[in-house]
């Protein structure tokens, strides 16, 4: 059983690194305000499926690794996963059970909320933008998101991680 | 949460997570290569599926460049002669050529407000922190972490960055503040009176002691002058190719090297 548990962390930190890679690949600059969150992305579907394993602390650990990566405020990616990881412990029970639509409307939520607390780490920085191009991500992340459903569900259930 | 909060204060007032940051980018270094493999392959494909008309086309267009160089060069030794002499006559410290390193981008932010780059250059290759970093047109910005073998640099565009520069024709001292849009730089400050035109280079002023003088830095692309306000609006464009550069110069500034 032990090493069954071994097996899923690493499962579950590949497709976190998965996600890093996904999250500072290079896109065309008309494409850099659309990118997904990949990684909130992740960290919610596993926060769906696992409740008793990912939760805030697995939010706070993706987050500053993410901070580290991509140069931001330590704290900045810690704070907003963490809500993120706490709204979905929050939803969980309803989120399994909405269809795509309502699933859809959720995490459009959930990333803006992301998106909203990023932007208001930055500002505290002295960055931070007018414009409301920084929402962008809630909406590709929602179209995202079956996809993401779809892989990781997969995953889960060929090594049937629980 | 109180952790979070604290990592923030930390970071922003204090800056007391430095050598953690440089560590933890020693170990993300990794995730910058793979990403950059996609890019990498493409650049590949490009060098090594070409034409052979088109190869000797570009051999040829180089041979001519570096013929036009090198005469230039000839010139700029007499000149430099010259130069130290002059100075020399002047009483004053001798300009001495800066070192530089090549360095090559192996990712940029993900984020499209803060404009960094991250190089393959770091504390193995004696890169430091505020180092300078050009272009062959200009300047980019400057190191702000080094890890062992990677560094990140912020460019001069980010929005929480800033350089005192000079205007070329006739020495006139500005700040060239970033605003978060790689076209632009803004020039904070400048009296409605003062003369400065749009065209004028912007160079480095030197002022400050972080980046050597003379660097081309932008060139002044915009300028409002309103009666009713004491400042003029001023605009320049970055001389550097900020979001095209994939090799970039790393420069040891003569003065780090004295001082060392």
């Amino acid at each position: 059983m032990a090493s069954q548990g071994q097996q899923s962390l690493w499962i579950i930190w590949f497709s976190f690194f998965i996600a890093f890679v996904l999250a500072v690949i290079a896109l065309p600059p008309w494409l850099l305000w659309v990118r997904p969150e990949w990684p909130a992305l992740v960290l919610i579907y596993w926060t769906i499926a696992l409740p008793h394993r990912v939760g805030l602390l697995t939010g706070l650990a993706v987050g500053v690794a993410l901070d580290a990566i991509e140069g931001a405020v330590f704290g900045q990616n810690a704070f907003s996963l963490m809500v993120m990881a706490l709204l979905s412990l929050v939803l969980y029970q309803r989120l399994r059970v909405f269809n795509a639509l309502q699933q859809a409307a959720t995490i459009f939520l959930l990333i803006g909320i992301n998106q909203l607390i990023g932007q208001w780490v930055q500002n505290l920085q002295g960055r931070g933008t007018q414009s409301l191009l920084f929402l962008l991500p809630a909406l590709s992340s929602m179209l995202m998101w079956p996809l993401v459903l779809q892989i990781l569900r997969s995953v889960r259930r060929k090594y049937h991680l629980a | 949460m109180l952790v979070v909060a604290g990592l923030i204060t930390a970071d922003l007032r204090y800056n007391s997570l430095d050598t953690t940051r440089s560590f933890l980018d020693m170990l993300t270094t990794p995730i910058y290569w793979i990403a950059d493999i996609p890019a990498r392959a493409l650049d590949w494909g490009n060098t090594n599926i070409q034409p052979r008309s088109e190869l000797i086309e570009r051999v040829e267009k180089l041979d001519r460049e570096n013929l036009v160089l090198e005469g230039r060069s000839q010139q700029m030794s007499a000149l430099r002669a010259e130069n130290v002499r002059l100075r020399s006559l002047l009483n004053s410290a001798a300009l001495l050529q800066d070192d530089v390193l090549v360095a090559e981008l192996i990712g940029i932010s993900p984020d499209p407000m803060s404009h960094q780059l991250v190089l393959n250059k770091g504390a193995a290759d004696k890169v430091y922190i505020g180092q300078p970093l050009i272009d062959a047109e200009g300047l980019l910005g400057q190191v702000v972490v080094v890890s062992e073998f990677s560094s990140r640099a912020l460019l001069i565009t980010d929005a929480t960055h800033s350089i005192p520069v000079q205007v070329n024709r006739n020495g006139v001292r500005a700040i060239a503040e970033g605003s978060g849009n790689l076209g632009v730089l803004e020039i904070g400050h400048v009296a409605a009176t003062t003369d400065i035109e749009e065209g004028d280079l912007l160079v480095t002023s030197g002022l400050g002691g972080r980046f050597p003088v003379g660097y081309p830095v932008a060139v002044v692309s915009k300028i409002e002058r309103d009666p009713g306000q004491a400042f003029a609006t001023v605009q320049a464009q970055p001389s550097a190719a900020l979001d095209r550069s994939r090799y970039v110069l790393l420069v040891f500034t003569a003065q780090s090297a004295a001082s060392e």
